[in-house]
């Protein structure tokens, strides 16, 4: 190396090292930052986004990135904890200048994402249930919320079993902000419709040991039994509940379903439950644009995204769409441009943001699990589906939207 | 509030049991490795973990579950050994804290390593068919493999119990933990006691692990919140003392059980009030001799 290459090399390297943010935002890939519990009883789900978010930024590359600049997602483990969600999001707008986050699984830790991003100033597109995140006063002009919540699944899915299932209830809910907030929402459903609540149990989330909760419900002797049970707790207590013969006295029906946990269970523990999803794969035989994105997910993959990969999808998607019709990756423009361009179709039919809270409005379906899975993946047969409607939200105003 | 009726309260009070039948089998372990050599195992929850993994992988092998029950045990016991003579052995006589440095930072090496290994997604691990059902009780139907798990664990304490009360080994090991001084002085060699007690106490651990994979599922991070309520058992029930794990394991049993009967909020803490309040009326707990955990 003579002295010209090595002043040259240098001043590469001291420019790359010395003037890093300003020079790499501008030209460099944009950046979008992804906590998610990559650990913990919410595993599986995390990583169905993280597929879902990994065929999204592969697919924008491959059509030459957004606004001439290659798409990197980066993916962060907030380990289910609120403290390490905050810490992750915060890391990944301090140290990896990412212009943009979405992601967040579980309603407490998106909370502490969005406080994070709100101080910075950055989009957050949240992909995970929450009713607060798009009200007040945890909401913001540049908090997007794409995932449906406890309110909208719980008015749709609530109404639908009161009447169908039975009016005698009772609610098993992991006690935190989703469990609370859905024991909150189906039991209102139901005593508007004229039932009964006969009584619920809250657990802590992620400890999953029914035995001591069951006899009190079983003497109670409920017609339908809410599990408001999320991620890995779910399984195990459908388990316990066919173990006690439970399954047998009572309805038993879910906020959610998840493609990955009832495969895990067998279709055996799941048949027959009911509960609500916001996508599920075998819409790709009805619907195009599901097609498309089951097909390039079951490519890459190897198997069928659930709905929280459409989440993961879309949330990134929605990024990039902003972006291009912003022609800026500031946030607020961003932001803004998606308000005035609300419609989008990326992954199972028509959505859009509803102006005055930032939230996704989309259709959802009711689905029970099949005795017998119908090949490989097929856990699930519809039995209804419920179009988007602003009237299973809370309004505007009822949010503290003014 | 439901109805209190009897038949309510004894399938609460039986339920109680059975929790508190896998506290018993952790604690007595942790009982066991600390009257004889004063080790507070904090890795005990991390082998329990590893007994449930190590379950699940020769249960995909050999398609048994009881050949599960049986290899596990045995398994992570002689993993035991391995990390008494490798880890645990250079630190005897310098007092309880190093062991218990050692043993927090084992555990945590240990959850990460098999979440390297296994991934970090749960496993789910069932019971063999024939216990797959429930048994009429009268007052209740009960799950056959929770009454499984009741009745391993008597025969387990059964089968300790004559190990301690009727062979020479058993003798030299209640000597141990009495005076290491005067059994050494008797020309002794405590050290290959010591190295099997710990080997034993860890197969249990490995063995409530495997037990308990059924009824929660196996995960990375399932010992970590056990085994805190098992020390809180040990706790109670007095360091050291193998009644007082036993006796305290069911009551903190059935204490979570009633408790998540009539407060269901409150069964998280209710365990630590108990223990308080034990340790206010007896500083060593309900069967501890006063004094040994200095």
């Amino acid at each position: 190396m003579n002295r010209r290459t090595f002043l040259g090399s240098t001043t590469a390297a001291i420019s790359v090292l010395g003037f890093p943010a300003i020079l790499r935002a501008q030209s460099g890939p944009l950046r979008i930052g992804f906590p998610l519990p990559l650990t913990g009883p919410f595993a599986a789900i995390a990583a169905d986004q993280k597929r879902g978010a990994e065929l999204a930024m592969d697919e924008l590359n491959a059509k030459g990135g957004v606004l001439g600049r290659k798409v990197e997602v980066l993916f962060r483990d907030d380990e289910l904890k609120p403290a390490t969600g905050a810490q992750r999001t915060k890391e990944l707008i301090e140290n990896q200048n990412v212009d943009f986050v979405v992601g967040g699984l579980a309603a407490h830790v998106q909370m502490a994402i969005n406080e994070q991003t709100k101080k910075a100033g950055k989009l957050f597109i949240s992909i995970s249930q929450s009713d607060e995140i798009s009200a007040k006063p945890d909401t913001s002009p540049i908090t997007f919320h794409e995932a449906l919540n406890p309110t909208i699944t719980g008015r749709a899915v609530g109404s639908w079993a009161v009447q169908n299932l039975g009016k005698k209830w009772w609610v098993v809910y992991a006690d935190y902000a989703w469990g609370k907030q859905n024991n909150a929402v189906f039991s209102e459903v139901v005593r508007k419709a004229g039932g009964t609540v006969l009584g619920n149990t809250p657990y802590p989330l992620g400890k999953p040991e029914f035995s001591a909760h069951i006899p009190k419900i079983q003497a109670a002797k409920p017609e339908v039994l809410l599990a408001a049970t999320p991620g890995a707790d779910g399984v195990a207590f459908m388990k316990q509940a066919i173990s006690f013969g439970m399954k047998k006295e009572m309805k038993i029906l879910v906020p959610l379903h998840f493609l990955y946990y009832a495969k895990e269970g067998g279709a055996e523990l799941y048949a027959d439950v009911y509960g609500g999803t916001n996508f599920y794969w075998e819409l790709a035989e009805t619907n195009p644009q599901a097609k498309k994105f089951v097909d390039a997910f079951t490519k890459k993959f190897g198997i069928p995204p659930d709905g929280y990969a459409g989440y993961g999808y879309s949330g990134i998607l929605e990024v990039a769409r902003g972006v291009t019709l912003a022609k800026s990756t500031d946030s607020e423009k961003v932001a803004e441009t998606l308000r005035k361009n609300p419609t989008y179709d990326h992954y199972k039919g028509k959505q859009y943001w509803r102006a005055c809270d930032n939230k996704a409005f989309q259709d959802l379906w009711l689905v029970k699990g099949r005795p017998q899975n119908k090949g490989e993946w097929g856990y699930f047969e519809v039995a209804g589906k419920v179009a988007a409607d602003e009237r299973l939200e809370r309004t505007c105003a009822e949010k503290g939207h003014a | 509030m439901p109805d209190i009726t009897l038949s309510a309260l004894a399938a609460q009070l039986f339920t109680g049991l059975v929790l508190g039948g896998i506290l018993v089998l952790l604690a007595i372990g942790l009982s066991l490795i600390f009257g004889l050599m004063t080790v507070v195992n904090f890795a005990h929850g991390s082998f329990f973990m590893l007994g449930a993994y190590t379950g699940f992988f020769v249960l995909g092998y050999t398609k048994s579950f009881w050949a599960a029950l049986v290899i596990a045990p045995l398994v992570v016991g002689a993993f035991g050994l391995v990390i008494e003579r490798l880890l645990i052995r250079p630190l005897y006589g310098r007092g309880p804290d190093d062991p218990l440095l050692l043993t927090f930072g084992l555990s945590l090496v240990l959850v990460e390593a098999v979440k390297l290994v296994a991934g970090k997604l749960g496993l789910t691990l069932d019971p063999p068919a024939v216990l797959a059902g429930a048994v009429d009780l009268g007052f209740m139907k009960f799950p056959a493999y929770r009454l499984f798990v009741l009745a391993v664990t008597a025969v387990v304490l059964v089968a300790l119990w004559l190990f301690l009360e009727k062979t020479n080994i058993g003798l030299i090991v209640r000597a141990g933990s009495r005076d290491a001084l005067m059994v050494r002085a008797l020309g002794i060699d405590l050290g290959r006691v010591w190295f099997l007690v710990f080997g034993l106490g860890i197969a249990m651990a490995g063995l409530a692990g495997i037990l308990a994979g059924p009824l929660r599922g196996v995960y990375a991070e399932m010992g970590i919140e056990i085994i805190i309520e098992a020390f809180v058992v040990v706790v109670v029930g007095g360091m050291g003392s193998l009644p007082g794990a036993i006796v305290a394991g069911l009551l903190i049993g059935e204490v979570i059980s009633l408790t998540t009967f009539f407060a269901p909020k409150l069964a998280e803490i209710v365990v630590f009030i108990v223990m308080a309040v034990v340790l206010l009326a007896r500083p060593s707990g309900l069967f501890g001799e006063a004094g040994l955990a200095e």
